[in-house]
């Protein structure tokens, strides 16, 4: 019985760590599918980290919160789009820019809001997403350590199979990837090469936007500077472990949620290992999987690479 | 052509308002919050005309932390002392040493540094200038010490000693926790404080309580916090404290969730779950700058020197929020214990040695 309670808490925690990952590479899988490089999904997780706290506080209603945290990712992501699509700017460079924007705008208005407070106030229970199943499970039993997580774990779940619907079954993923693949043929057949990637970038902010979220109304209950710190960056490395694949990234995410739920319950048993050597283990079990198992990880064709429609 | 010209200026549009942004900052203002200006200082203080300036880390004087305790040491000094103050913010760390150059500029006598963060810039600052004399708050800089500068450090242990002491007394399942950190001098004094502080009740009580714990590695992770004071509550334990910064947030919020008790760390963190915080073990920054400001005016800057500050001082303390959860009796104990720490009757252990030295004596 207690082993299984203690599978039980480290598959709550895999799950916990995993969903604010599970959104924000999920929408590097989008906009990397169509051939925009974003590694400002850091700084969109920020502003959306603060935006979901801030208008969850105000409005009291959390939904709302989550929201208009995906609404800031996205706003944030349209200078990116406008850098890297209209102005063929470098991916790498905008992507950089927006992980400084993000956590500066995020303090800044912070600070207008809280009366100078780098953070902003916490929410209560009654005001935070709510949790669909808590209270079924007889509690620190094995399946309420599963299950009774907020609902933002199980949208996580179902943005998956969506994006992956959209990308491989309708016709605006068949586009969107082709963009990724080779914009110049997509272009001659009639594809609005820099609409498609325009809705790729914003969705991707907006996807980052709702994990920042899913950390500062969930996880906690509030933003405090420090709240997203390289969250993005470990959802980015989730989705080339993934192969740009939304299933793929999916994994990648659960596989480090996993190693940390690990750490966390090995430091809690009176196995003696230093918590420095324990606290490596989910970055090496990263390395040793995506050298071992994914080795020959390839994007889209065309990622990163700048598009212009009028050069000969 | 065009498109480079429009990306260009998009550029420059950007580069401006992050620009402006950052001036903002810089110049060192006066908060509306704030008592006493020069002009309407107070009369009956003896006017001096010593000039006392802090930098802040990127948190900036109101982060309800750190920061603003110093800020507002420097304003009671300000009232008590007749000493002028200003701050100036950092929004960035490239940002410390040119913030200690303009205050250097301005004419102070005094700079602070507030946190560790800080140190390197101040170092070179202080290296650079030999005549003006510098503060900095949570470091030490050890036989290095220059003679124009001065490290305040914080009896950690004292307080988690008596928040341990409380958690002793108040658990019902004979098990409590402690989250910490990054494992290293600072956080082991507060874990062997607890630690410490918890024997000592249990002794009292004459019964075992139990002590879980785990060090997170991290000070910003919080959920890596929240998955260990999770587990932590379901082996048992009913009451978690944490010296591990924002990784606290999340031990917090698992509290929260539980319906279990958490002891907050550096300030009052009552605030953060007004039915799940238990108390907190108080770093008293205010006090520290305050009393340093004060030997400043009395013309025994304490140079070359690291201070510690503790209970003695009132610079370490129990949250004032605690007896709204804490039986009145045993926050009358708690004060006898205070008192038996200032009197040197019980020393509080900082480290694995000095507690196994402790435990001998219990």
């Amino acid at each position: 019985m207690k082993a299984l309670n203690d599978l039980g808490i480290i598959i709550g925690i895999s799950l916990m760590y995993a969903a604010p990952l599970m959104y924000t590479a999920l929408g590097g899988v989008i906009s990397e599918n169509a051939g925009v490089v974003n590694i400002g999904l850091e700084g969109m997780m920020t502003i959306g980290a603060f935006t979901g706290a801030t208008v969850a506080y105000f409005t009291g209603n959390p939904w709302l919160g989550f929201l208009t945290a995906g609404l800031a990712g996205g706003a944030l992501a349209i200078l990116h789009a406008i850098a890297c699509v209209t102005f063929t700017a470098d991916h790498v460079v905008s992507g950089i820019a927006m992980n400084f924007i993000g956590p500066g705008l995020a303090l800044y208005l912070c600070k207008i809001f809280f009366d100078g407070a780098a953070m902003t106030l916490p929410l209560d229970l009654d005001h935070k997403i709510p949790r669909p199943l808590n209270g079924l499970f007889p509690t620190d039993s094995f399946l309420n350590s599963i299950f009774n997580q907020y609902a933002t774990v199980y949208i996580a779940f179902l943005l998956v199979i969506l994006v992956w619907f959209m990308l491989y079954k309708t016709k605006l993923g068949l586009r969107l990837r082709s963009v990724g693949e080779h914009p110049r043929a997509a272009d001659t057949l009639g594809v609005n090469v820099y609409k498609i990637k325009y809705f790729a970038v914003i969705l991707s902010g907006i996807f980052a936007g709702l994990g920042g979220a899913a950390l500062s109304i969930a996880v906690v209950s509030n933003y405090r500077v420090s709240l997203i710190s390289g969250q993005g960056f470990i959802a980015l490395a989730a989705m080339i472990f993934g192969n740009w694949k939304p299933h793929g990234a999916m994994w990648g995410c659960l596989l480090f949620g996993v190693a940390q739920g690990l750490v966390v319950y090995l430091g809690g048993t009176s196995l003696k290992v230093s918590s420095q050597l324990l606290a490596m283990i989910p970055y090496i079990i990263t390395i040793i999987v995506l050298m071992v198992f994914v080795g020959e990880a390839t994007g889209p064709a065309a990622n990163g690479i700048p598009y212009e429609k009028d050069r000969d | 052509m065009k498109k480079r010209l429009l990306a260009f200026l998009l550029i420059a549009v950007l580069a401006f308002g992050i620009v402006g942004c950052g001036n903002k900052g810089e110049t060192p203002e006066e908060p509306e919050d704030s008592t006493g200006t020069e002009e309407e200082s107070p009369e009956e203080v003896a006017e001096t005309d010593i000039k006392v300036a802090m930098v802040t880390d990127e948190g900036g004087v109101h982060d309800q932390s750190f920061n603003q305790s110093a800020w507002e040491g420097l304003q009671q000094a300000e009232k008590d002392l007749g000493v002028k103050v200003s701050y100036v913010e950092s929004q960035q760390d490239a940002d410390f040493a040119p913030n200690f150059e303009t205050l250097l500029d301005a004419g102070n006598d005094l700079i602070w540094g507030i946190g560790f963060k800080l140190s390197d810039a101040l170092l070179d600052a202080a290296t650079n200038n030999p005549d003006q004399l510098y503060g900095i708050i949570d470091f030490s800089y050890g036989d290095e010490t220059p003679d124009n500068v001065v490290g305040v450090l914080f009896k950690a242990e004292q307080p988690s000693f008596l928040v341990g002491y409380i958690a002793g007394k108040m658990t019902e399942t004979n098990k409590v926790g402690f989250v910490g950190g990054i494992a290293g001098d600072v956080i082991w004094g507060f874990d062997y404080g607890f630690q410490a502080g918890v024997q000592y009740a249990a002794k009292e009580l004459g019964k075992e309580i139990e002590i879980l714990n785990q060090y997170a590695e991290s000070f910003s992770d919080v959920s890596k916090g929240k998955a260990i004071a999770t587990q932590m509550y379901q082996q048992g334990a009913d009451i978690i404290f944490h010296a591990s910064g924002d990784t606290g947030n999340g031990v917090i919020e698992a509290a929260k969730e539980q319906g279990k008790w958490a002891i907050g760390v550096d300030r009052d963190q009552n605030y953060l779950a007004p039915d799940n915080v238990l108390t907190s073990a108080m770093k008293r920054v205010d006090v520290g700058v305050y009393n340093v400001v004060k030997e400043l005016v009395e013309g025994n800057f304490p140079g070359g020197q690291t201070v510690v500050y503790g209970l003695e001082e009132g610079a370490v303390g129990i949250a004032p929020t605690s007896d709204k959860h804490v039986p009145a009796e045993i926050l009358e104990e708690v004060k006898e214990i205070e008192k038996k720490i200032i009197d040197g009757e019980i020393v509080v252990p900082y480290n694995e040695e000095t507690f196994e030295e402790f435990m001998k004596t219990l």
